[in-house]
């Protein structure tokens, strides 16, 4: 056999500019790319961390002041709410549309009567964007002319539904918008994933006498479990940096009672100038995602060694 | 005792009939298989005696039980899938548990059953893995385990080896065979490779666009098939087909290549009423290179000339394209005594292995 022409070196003058030409054309298309995200992320995330321990008030200074700026955020109360909001949002949110978009899915899998129907109605409210939910949701809660109207016109006319009015339940009025927003988003992925099991895996679990409810629980979403954590990463990063809800349905309202992270970096940062403090508020977003993303990708890490070990 | 027993059974999808009328039988302890181009229906069959499909009408036994309305897990039957279908998630001592799982078995028992199956199928080294981490052939020894441990009265497979590569096709289905021996339990076996159907199977379902053609075992199913589907579905290459003429009750003329009518004498006399002009079927290695020793020995064999089109030497024997008439017809040949590209060669037929078929009902006379 000739194969060992294949590393014999060939006496060729094929014209090498060329060839390095050949080699350089990915890295050439990728560069600009490249350079942006690495600008962007990292070079900005570092000048932020800087600006947080600096005394920038409306314009960025360079003076070193420490965590001065950490204590007079974490001393505020605003800041406090909104911290706690973020959690209990997320939370909610993730957990509450993943149960639906689940639930919905697993339903259209029934092979159900005008499937493409219920499927673009569930998907639609992902294509509206989160201004106009906000304030589409803004007005359903509105008590005088939204669902609470509604429904005393009908004839209830002790019917109460003022989530927005009240600093108590207001965050719940945000939490579901926000689930109703994205279900369908969690949904199309969920039913995905449900079409690309092996229909043969549904009729050997049949066979061995598993109900619906154990193939489900044992075969069906322990397959789909990777489907799972995509989910849950990209809501998680809907939910951190949630800005353009909050802002049309309530606007941080009744009081402080739904102001989010997002809302008052901005705040600070553009309306009172105070960059040093907003910077810090930035920083303890970027620490809100690391306490999720980071044991998310070790975890990544340490499964593909596992495999690796066992393979 | 019958441990299957399929009648009259039908199955449409709206108006679109896909099994018409099957009547079947497995006594207990056989190998039957199942075997027809795809869209015969095969499938569906095997899916409605596992229950997975409904049935339209008709009625299907498994043992002494009807079982029309039985759930999957009742029928007492287990499957070996295509895919072989292994719960990805579950390591092979969860797959083959998880029947027994369901059926709430106690686990001393579960244990039990597992080591008695891992050590018939020599997957002992295997029961913590994940089907991922198997090759192909494991992972079907690992689906016939989760058949196996069920300890059934039936078995399916669903063209258990159409997954795997040529070479370990061949191992597996030795292998199937002698666990078949080893263990007697009645099984309905699907497949499109009539190789395997041959090898396996005690007896043969041939199935063509929704109905059986024929169910008998392989060697009168190779021998006296009952239609030219059945003949040119089973044997490769395929049997030759020969338009022929009746010129008395016991000899037919066929063309020869220059345009000439050769007679040949038939083995045993027509039946009364035969058409005048028939379809004589001969498989390749039913021709030979006519010489006066072969008469002598085969008495049967008729010489018709043919000149040899093409010559496909394959090792172990050698396929020459013959012309006759303006067909071409395959001889099978031994490598040594094989013709010769372009030679004219006087072929021996041997008459008593050829079948006649009614051209125009397709069956055989």
């Amino acid at each position: 056999m000739s194969t060992h022409d294949l590393t014999v070196p060939v006496a060729a003058p094929a014209t090498p500019w060329r060839q390095r030409l050949g080699t350089m054309v990915p890295i050439l298309v990728l560069a600009p790319s490249l350079a942006a995200s690495f600008i962007y992320v990292f070079v900005f995330t570092l000048w932020t961390l800087y600006l947080s321990l600096s005394s920038s008030s409306l314009m960025p200074t360079y003076g070193l002041v420490g965590l001065d700026n950490y204590a007079s955020l974490w001393a505020n109360r605003r800041w406090n709410i909104a911290y706690t909001n973020l959690f209990l949002f997320s939370g909610f949110y993730i957990v509450g549309s993943m149960a639906i978009g689940l639930l919905l899915a697993i339903l259209i899998d029934q092979r159900v009567r005008g499937e493409a129907v219920w499927r673009t109605i569930f998907l639609y409210p992902l294509a509206v964007s989160f201004i106009v939910t906000g304030t589409v949701w803004s007005w359903l809660y509105n008590p005088v002319d939204g669902i609470q109207a509604f429904v005393r016109g009908l004839g209830w006319t002790d019917f109460s539904f003022a989530l927005t009015a009240n600093r108590n339940t207001a965050i719940y009025a945000v939490i579901i918008t926000g689930i109703w927003q994205s279900s369908g988003f969690a949904m199309a992925l969920f039913l995905a994933g449900l079409r690309s099991v092996d229909p043969d895996l549904v009729k050997a679990a049949q066979i061995d006498g598993a109900s619906v409810s154990r193939t489900y629980r044992k075969v069906i979403l322990p397959t789909i479990a990777p489907i799972f954590l995509a989910v849950a990463v990209i809501q998680i990063q809907f939910a951190i940096k949630t800005f353009d809800l909050v802002a049309a349905l309530t606007r941080g309202g009744p009081g402080v009672s739904t102001t989010f992270p997002a809302i008052y970096v901005y705040d600070l940062m553009f309306q009172r100038g105070q960059i040093g403090e907003g910077a810090a508020a930035a920083m303890m977003m970027l620490a809100a995602l690391a306490v999720v993303l980071v044991p998310y990708s070790l975890w990544i890490v340490w499964r593909r060694r596992a495999e690796g070990r066992n393979g | 005792m019958s441990a299957l027993m399929i009648r009259d059974l039908h199955k449409s999808y709206g108006g679109l009939e896909i099994l018409a009328g099957i009547n079947l039988e497995a006594r207990t302890g056989e190998f039957v298989a199942l075997v027809g181009p795809s869209g015969c229906g095969k499938s569906t069959l095997l899916a409605m005696i596992a229950g997975l499909e409904t049935v339209t009408s008709g009625e299907i036994w498994i043992g002494d039980r009807l079982v029309n309305s039985v759930q999957p897990k009742d029928r007492d039957i287990a499957m070996v899938f295509q895919s072989y279908a292994l719960y990805p998630t579950m390591t092979v001592r969860q797959n083959i548990t998880f029947g027994m799982e369901s059926r709430g078995v106690p686990k001393a028992e579960q244990a039990e059953a597992v080591k008695r199956v891992a050590a018939l199928l020599q997957i002992e080294q295997l029961l913590n893995r994940k089907p991922g981490q198997l090759s192909g052939g494991q992972r079907q020894r690992v689906a016939m385990g989760r058949a196996l441990v069920r300890d059934p009265k039936l078995f399916l497979f669903d063209e258990p080896l159409s997954n795997l590569d040529a070479k370990l096709r061949v191992d597996m289905r030795t292998e199937i065979k002698k666990l078949h021996h080893r263990v007697g339990k009645t099984t309905v076996y699907v497949t499109h490779d009539q190789v395997e159907a041959m090898t396996l199977a005690s007896r043969i379902a041939v199935m063509n666009q929704g109905s059986v053609q024929q169910f008998d075992t392989p060697k009168r199913i190779y021998d006296r098939p009952t239609n030219m589907f059945v003949a040119g579905f089973m044997g490769s290459p395929a049997m030759n087909f020969i338009p022929a003429r009746l010129t008395g009750s016991t000899s037919i003329a066929v063309r020869a290549a220059d345009g000439s009518d050769a007679t040949l004498a038939l083995a045993a006399p027509l039946p009364a009423g035969a058409p005048k002009d028939v379809v004589l079927g001969v498989r390749p290695e039913h021709i030979y290179r006519f010489t006066t020793d072969l008469k002598s020995r085969k008495p049967a064999v008729e010489p018709i000339q043919a000149p040899v089109e093409l010559v496909e030497p394959t090792g172990a024997e050698t396929l020459a394209v013959l012309r006759l008439g303006d067909l071409e017809i395959t001889g099978r040949f031994e490598p040594d005594d094989a013709p010769i590209m372009g030679e004219t060669i006087t072929l021996g037929i041997d008459m008593s292995r050829a079948c006649l078929f009614d051209p125009a009902t397709k069956a055989l006379l």
